[in-house]
């Protein structure tokens, strides 16, 4: 979340999930909330039957929240910076934003303004860019701007951009000059895709930063850990996933190590990730089973379940939650940990963690957000970070009187068009999402056929598109980009806008990432799955 | 005699005759016999409905829904819809504003003091009888504090059944702060065998508004709903009319005399089930859910319709105010007895001379009612028995004819006046048949929300059956006292705890009947 | 704030019911509509109590308490009318506990249980409601249904998928899937809210029928493995076959007070798949071959330290894991930046 970090020193939901009902509006863009993250959707719908908030719904698809918004409008992809500004540039001509808050905790104000105020953001033109009427785009600002307290939900619609980090910082330029930012129930809120990305992420899981987010390259940093582990760090940044799948096409990257994860299916233009796998020299996967990834694999290591280990998962609202051992893993799989203990062990080095315990007190040493989070406090209802001390009670919301960075930085975001727009030869925006009953990349949920049953792959299409093309309902129909091609039977519906289609991207018999743009976000690394120009013709 | 959920009244006159009237009622007759629903409606012959030009006429009760022109190939369809599925067939149904009054003969005192001598279409006939000056001096000179404490004098109850001080119910509302509150006349009169209220309504629909503007100024509520029983479109149209009236007369809506008091009224019309009478249940039915009780604490008096302060009171209730304020709590004291004061309008059928409606004074004892007013038992056979108050009422038995009625006098003998419905029978009358009656009215009535009325009303059906045909055991008739006692005790509404009464004292008054069917 | 309860002075606090108080004092009232999650319904009307100076029975579920209330729950007169509700409940519908689901977790037999209510002991004349078993996961059985409401409250105002509802009205009140559809044909999504708050056998998980009974199962905390909101979980597993046999929410808990998704509830058949892997697995001239632990990890240490002595540690790269915990991502960056000495690490939380 490295829009976040910019604005504020930190990437993490800004606010808890009891928060939603204290909020009076809530903005949910770029979020099939019912779908992805149906509990947190269960809260905010129970907020809005019990009339405690009001809820604007931004999004391509007529998505099963819209029918609990008091607005709820379709946008066309890839325009929400243009989308902000011209609500910012709404608010701030009537004088709506909270003008306390921008004087006493924001700096840049200005750099926002002139950026915002720009004629191109006006409703009027804004209009032509996002396709909502100007008239919505008002009265969107207008109660958005005038709720005491209101918050903002959003997902990979927002992120999965090559303008992904810009989306980012535009929800927090709005949610900065509304003053929507410290108190409960208001904030910024990314929904997490996945159990544990929160704690991949704090626990250093990326290229630039150890564990609790503290620098690789700063000096300092380095030190402490070098200390505490005994060794010389590197100062350089390392690869992303995708640079990584480049590095090791180039063939300057000659070994992966994979833990519990399936690029092939979830990684954008599945023929050049393909090709790159083919290229390592050697592979190791680590997984609970044979995936698509694994099958490139040198070394593949049977790993467990959630349910037969213990240790902790961390939720997108920062709580830090125990999971608990319930079952024996079956032959002879191991816990990761003890598998990666084993390597390092294998190659010279002293390790000697005897349980998830142990590591868990070197976690809480090294990381400061995770101070206090300690094995015997967690208990049954966890703890929200940051936790600093054996004392502190978590924290529910972020940024009370400061930032992490001191003042929040506004930042002028100029709108940029997406990577690949629709032309003559792929007239359509294909954007991917996930459906409610498929998980990522169905290495877990297609082994319950039930839900297999429930839910395969489909492509949605509107029913003007469909009647241009005489496609009918449950028809299979071929969709194909610039990168390749897939099959899939079409959905016919009214709740996607004319011009879009939607594939949900868990299927590998239809693998939507074949079709996706690795086009990146230059700073952020994440690709930009929600548009790219695709054309779908009838088979037969 | 029986107890019918319907009565078809077939107006049988030349007219009607050679429009083949006979061959019609002999039809209705077989259809209802196909359709097994002759326990259920009653088909009676009536002298001229007074209608004219209008061919073969049905009248059907409850609802006093008026057929005209009914042609033989109409009564399968009759049938089907209206007495077994409950829908009027609209096609065949008169337009209200020919319907002409009322057909029963009544005598007045307060609240039908006009009804039947002026045109209740005309505003002007009423205040022509000092209409609407109750409602002047209240507005202009009198503080809503004094209204209800004038009423709590008055010594007025609740004439929707439970008899509740109608002072002292607006007492909790009236200090209530509130951005809104309402007022709620409850004219859902489903309780078999009642009319009252229509034709209150029908015939004085002034008396009924003034009442209720004198109300909702009391309470300080500025919006008021009348909820009104579907069938009953000729009080709604006589409403609508009459609130049109008052209001191009300046007598409702914004800033009423320049007192900077608002108020509107609004007509909302009725789901059809008796609970909907219940006052939680018609508020959740007014909000457009299904139409069931609420808990109570809240009462509607603090947390009602929309979650606002809400008072709910019975038509005849608040027809009583104008009359009130008009002459004075004292006044009104004269009327009654010392406990229950003022008047009671009692709807008397079953097997007497002169069916109708008659409007006496609290305390007036069963027999004056009975003798005076109904003309007496039909044809020269004996008094058995009176249901009194309703199906959820109580089987009087010849010893309590002179029993002074008002509502605090029948509980010493464990009854209840109820809607004042009076249910006579004779000594044909066979108490297993008409106990069975009220007991599939309940059966059939029970909303479906708790555990004792929704399986103790079909367990009490199921053993009544049993007794009726001749099955039953001696124990049975405890054991309907057993549960219906449970069930009286548990039943989240007044609904489900009904039963007990009218079972105990059939069981216990009339417990010959009951043996005989067991030999 | 105190009051007494069966001669029991107990703690109360404002605001609280009388059955709270009571059960938090290890007094039982018969309950079957009442459910924290749900609220008072007042519907069952089995929690009736006596209570001095308040004629009649009141509920005691929706009953708040009142300083120095005096309180009786154990009276024959309460009883006798618990008793006839309750074996009204149990007497109408068809209650055979001894193939029952919910056998030993049943709220109706505890009830019964508690008034030495032997055997259904009314007679009703009913038809059998037929079994819907349209649903992938879910099993509906009305003849056992009691009409608490629990399940529609839960569908309406918990999960808010607005699916179920009643109708019909007295002895034939039925629950129904928007307007009477069978429930794999409505609009029901299978978040099973239904199933968990259901108090009786009527609405149950279709594939952990007559699996297991329920007091054979140990009950594990622990957290969803999907979507990021962290959803508590209780797996009910049985120890002998290391088996999960069914999932249910944790009540009180701050993240998700015990609603779930179909995926979080339904979806752990992966867990027991004869897909999973058992062995380390070693490629020969492109086949796979089962090896012993000692062997792969020797291959890939050698492999690892070979690759960075020759071409720096920077040609190796590692990607940690959204999925797995937060201790074996922390010792996954430990190892690759300190036994691999490269920052190449990431994971596909972007994606
Ligand atoms: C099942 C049931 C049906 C009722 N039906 C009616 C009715 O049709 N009309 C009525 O005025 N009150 C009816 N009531 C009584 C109302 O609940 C309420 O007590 C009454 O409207 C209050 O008005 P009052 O105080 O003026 O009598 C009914 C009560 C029950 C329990
Ligand atoms: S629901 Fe309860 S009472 Fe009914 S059969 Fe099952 S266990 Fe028995
Ligand atoms: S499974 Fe969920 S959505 Fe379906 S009926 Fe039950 S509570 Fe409602
Ligand atoms: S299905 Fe279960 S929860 Fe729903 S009303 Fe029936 S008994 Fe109650
Ligand atoms: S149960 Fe559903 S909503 Fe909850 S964490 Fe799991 S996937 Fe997410
Ligand atoms: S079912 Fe309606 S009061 Fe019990
Ligand atoms: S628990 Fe109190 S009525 Fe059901």
């Amino acid at each position: 979340m490295a829009g976040l970090a910019a604005s504020f020193g930190s990437g993490a939901m800004t606010n808890d999930i009891a928060g939603i009902k204290k909020a009076d509006v809530i903005m949910i863009i770029g979020s099939d909330t019912g779908a992805a993250h149906p509990v947190i959707a269960a809260r905010i719908k129970q907020a809005v039957r019990e009339g405690l908030t009001k809820l604007i719904v931004i999004d391509p698809k007529r998505i099963t929240m819209a029918d609990y918004a008091e607005i709820y409008v379709a946008q066309r992809p890839g325009s929400d910076v243009a989308i902000f500004n011209c609500l910012m540039q709404v608010i701030l001509q009537n004088g709506w934003e909270d003008k306390e808050f921008i004087e006493n905790r924001l700096e840049k104000f200005d750099e926002l303004k002139n950026e915002v105020m720009k004629e191109k953001y006006s409703p009027a033109n804004v209009e032509k860019i996002s396709g909502i009427p100007a008239a919505k785009l008002v009265e969107i600002a207008e109660m958005f701007a005038k709720a005491e307290t209101a918050a903002i939900f959003y997902a990979m619609g927002i992120t999965q951009h090559t303008t992904g980090r810009d989306n980012v910082m535009s929800t927090a330029n709005l949610q900065m000059i509304c003053g929507n930012l410290g108190k409960a129930g208001g904030g910024v809120n990314p929904l997490r895709g996945q159990s544990n990305v929160q704690g991949a992420c704090d626990m250093g899981g990326l290229p630039n930063v150890f564990a609790g987010y503290q620098s690789v390259t700063d000096e300092k940093a380095r030190q402490k850990f070098e200390q505490a582990w005994n060794c010389e760090l590197s100062g350089k940044v390392g690869l992303t996933v995708v640079d990584m799948l480049d590095k090791a096409y180039e063939g300057s990257l000659k070994a992966l190590y994979v833990m519990g994860e399936n690029p092939y299916l979830s990684d954008p233009d599945q023929h050049h990730v393909i090709a790159a796998l083919e290229k390592i020299d050697f592979l190791v996967v680590q997984d609970m089973f044979m995936t698509e990834t694994a099958e490139f694999a040198d070394v593949v290591l049977p790993a467990v379940a959630y349910a037969e280990k213990d240790g902790h998962f961390t939720n997108t609202e920062r709580r830090v939650q125990r999971i608990r051992k319930a079952l024996n893993p079956p032959g002879e799989a191991k816990e990761d940990w003890e598998i990666i203990q084993m390597i390092a062990n294998k190659m010279g080095s002293d390790w000697s963690y005897r349980d998830a315990r142990d590591i868990c007190r070197e976690v809480n040493e090294l990381t400061p957000q995770y101070g206090g989070i300690t094995w015997e406090r967690v208990g049954r209802t966890g703890l929200q970070w940051p936790c600093p001390t054996d004392t502190h009670p978590g924290t529910a919301y972020l940024h009370k009187d400061r930032f992490s960075r001191g003042l929040g930085m506004l930042r002028g975001i100029e709108f940029i068009e997406p990577d690949e727009l629709p032309d003559e030869e792929y007239p359509l925006i294909l954007t991917t999402g996930r459906v409610l009953q498929q998980f990522h990349t169905g290495t877990m949920t297609r082994k319950t056929s039930g839900i297999n049953r429930l839910a395969g792959p489909m492509v949605m299409i509107s029913v003007d598109d469909a009647e241009s093309l005489g496609i009918a309902n449950s028809e299979t129909i071929k969709i194909a980009t610039r990168r390749g091609e897939i099959t899939a039977p079409a959905f016919v519906t009214r709740k996607i806008s004319t011009g879009v289609i939607y594939i949900p991207f868990h299927y590998k018999e239809s693998p939507a990432n074949r079709l996706t743009n690795p086009a990146l976000d230059p700073v952020a690394k994440i690709p930009e799955y929600k548009v790219c120009a695709a054309r779908i013709t009838k088979i037969s | 005699m029986k107890f019918y959920r319907m009565t078809v009244l077939i107006g049988i006159d030349d007219q009607s005759l050679k429009a083949g009237a006979r061959e019609i009622e002999a039809l209705l007759n077989q259809e209802l016999n196909r359709s097994q629903l002759t326990d259920e409606v009653n088909v009676l012959e009536a002298g001229s409905l007074g209608f004219f030009g209008t061919g073969v006429t049905l009248m059907v009760y409850p609802g006093q829904v008026t057929y005209v022109n009914v042609k033989l190939e109409d009564i399968p369809e009759i049938v089907e819809e209206h007495f077994l599925k409950g829908r009027q067939v609209s096609r065949l149904t008169m337009k209200p504003s020919l319907t002409r009054g009322y057909d029963f003969n009544y005598r007045r005192r307060i609240v039908l003091d006009n009804s039947g001598l002026i045109n209740p279409e005309d505003i002007e006939e009423y205040i022509g009888t000092g209409g609407y000056e109750a409602w002047e001096k209240a507005l202009l000179e009198m503080k809503p504090g004094e209204i209800v404490e004038e009423v709590k004098q008055s010594g007025l109850r609740g004439r929707g059944g439970a008899g509740f001080p109608t002072g002292l119910k607006w007492s909790f509302t009236a200090p209530l702060e509130a951005d809104q509150k309402y007022f709620v006349i409850n004219a859902d009169e489903g309780e078999p065998g009642t009319f009252k209220d229509r034709l209150i309504m029908e015939g004085d629909p002034h008396k009924l508004l003034e009442g209720l503007m004198i109300s909702c100024y009391a309470v300080g509520a500025t919006k008021a709903y009348i909820y009104i029983r579907g069938e009953y479109s000729l009080c709604i149209e006589r409403l609508r009319q009459a609130i049109e009236q008052a209001h191009e007369y300046g007598l409702l809506g914004k800033n009423i005399f320049d007192s900077g008091f608002n108020l509107d009224i609004e007509i909302k019309v009725g789901a059809g089930a008796y609970v909907c009478g219940e006052e939680t249940a018609l508020i959740e039915s007014m909000e457009g859910k299904r139409g069931q009780p609420r808990s109570k604490p809240p009462f509607p008096g603090v947390k009602g319709a929309w979650q606002k302060p809400t008072v709910v009171n019975n038509v005849e209730t608040i027809a009583n105010i104008p009359a009130i304020l008009r002459n004075g709590a004292e006044w009104f004291q004269g009327f009654g007895t010392d406990k229950c004061t003022g008047t009671k309008v009692y709807t008397i059928l079953g097997d007497v001379m002169m069916p109708g409606l008659c409007e006496v004074d609290m305390g007036t004892t069963l027999r004056t009612i009975i003798e005076q007013y109904g003309g007496g038992v039909k044809n020269n056979r004996k008094f058995k028995a009176a249901l009194v108050g309703g199906a959820a009422g109580v089987f009087l038995p010849n010893s309590l004819l002179d029993v002074k009625m008002d509502y605090n006098n029948l509980r010493e003998y464990s009854a209840v006046l109820g809607s004042g419905a009076i249910l006579v029978m004779n000594e044909d009358a066979d108490m297993v048949d008409m106990l069975w009656s009220v007991i599939r009215f309940f059966r059939h009535e029970s909303c479906g929300k708790c555990t004792p009325c929704a399986k103790g009303n079909e367990l009490l059906f199921e053993i009544i059956n049993e007794v009726r045909q001749g099955r039953g055991r001696e124990e049975d008739l405890q054991e309907m006292v057993r549960i219906s006692e449970a069930m009286q005790q548990t039943s989240f509404c007044a609904l489900g705890q009904s039963l007990l009464m009218p079972i105990k004292s059939a069981v216990d008054n009339f417990r010959q009947d009951f043996l005989k069917r067991m030999k | 704030m105190k009051i007494i309860i069966n001669g029991q002075e107990i703690e109360a606090s404002p605001g609280e019911t009388v059955l709270n108080a009571a059960l938090r004092s290890g007094i039982y009232i018969p309950h079957l509509c009442y459910h924290p999650r749900t609220g008072p319904a007042a519907k069952c009307r089995a929690c009736v109590v006596e209570v001095e100076g308040t004629p009649g029975l009141p509920t005691s579920c929706n009953l708040p308490v009142r300083e120095g209330m005096v309180v009786s729950t154990d009276t024959e007169k309460v009883k006798n009318a618990q008793r006839v509700v309750v074996d009204l409940a149990l007497s109408s519908g068809r209650h055979d506990c001894l193939s029952c689901e919910q056998n030993g977790n049943c709220e109706l037999q505890d009830a019964a249980y508690y008034l030495g209510i032997e055997r259904p002991s009314f007679h009703f004349e009913q038809e059998r409601y037929p079994i819907d078993d349209s649903s992938e996961f879910v099993y509906v059985e009305r003849d056992k249904c009691i009409s608490c409401g629990r399940c529609v409250v839960g569908c309406n105002q918990n999960v808010v998928n607005e699916v179920l509802n009643f109708a019909n009205r007295g002895f034939e009140t039925k629950i129904v899937f928007d307007n009477d559809l069978k429930m794999g044909t409505s609009t029901c999504v299978q978040c099973g809210e239904c199933v968990q708050l259901c108090p009786v056998g009527a609405i149950i998980d279709k594939n952990a029928r007559g699996v297991a009974r329920n007091w054979e199962l140990d009950k594990v905390e622990t957290v969803c493995p999907y979507c990021g909101v962290g959803c508590q979980l209780v797996l009910h597993v049985d120890r002998r076959k290391n088996k999960i046999i069914r999932i249910t929410g944790v009540e009180d808990s701050p993240t998700n007070s015990g609603m779930l998704c179909v995926k979080g509830r339904y979806a752990f058949d992966f867990v027991g798949s004869s897909e999973r892997l058992t062995t380390p697995l070693i490629k020969e001239n492109g086949k796979f071959r089962e090896a012993d632990w000692e062997e792969a990890i020797a291959l890939i240490a050698d492999k690892f330290r070979l690759i960075r002595d020759e071409f720096g540690s920077d040609a190796l790269a590692g990607l940690a894991s959204a999925k797995v915990t937060n201790e074996e991502n922390y010792v996954f960056q430990k190892f690759m930046r300190r036994e691999v000495g490269t920052n190449n690490v990431d994971h596909c939380a972007r994606l």
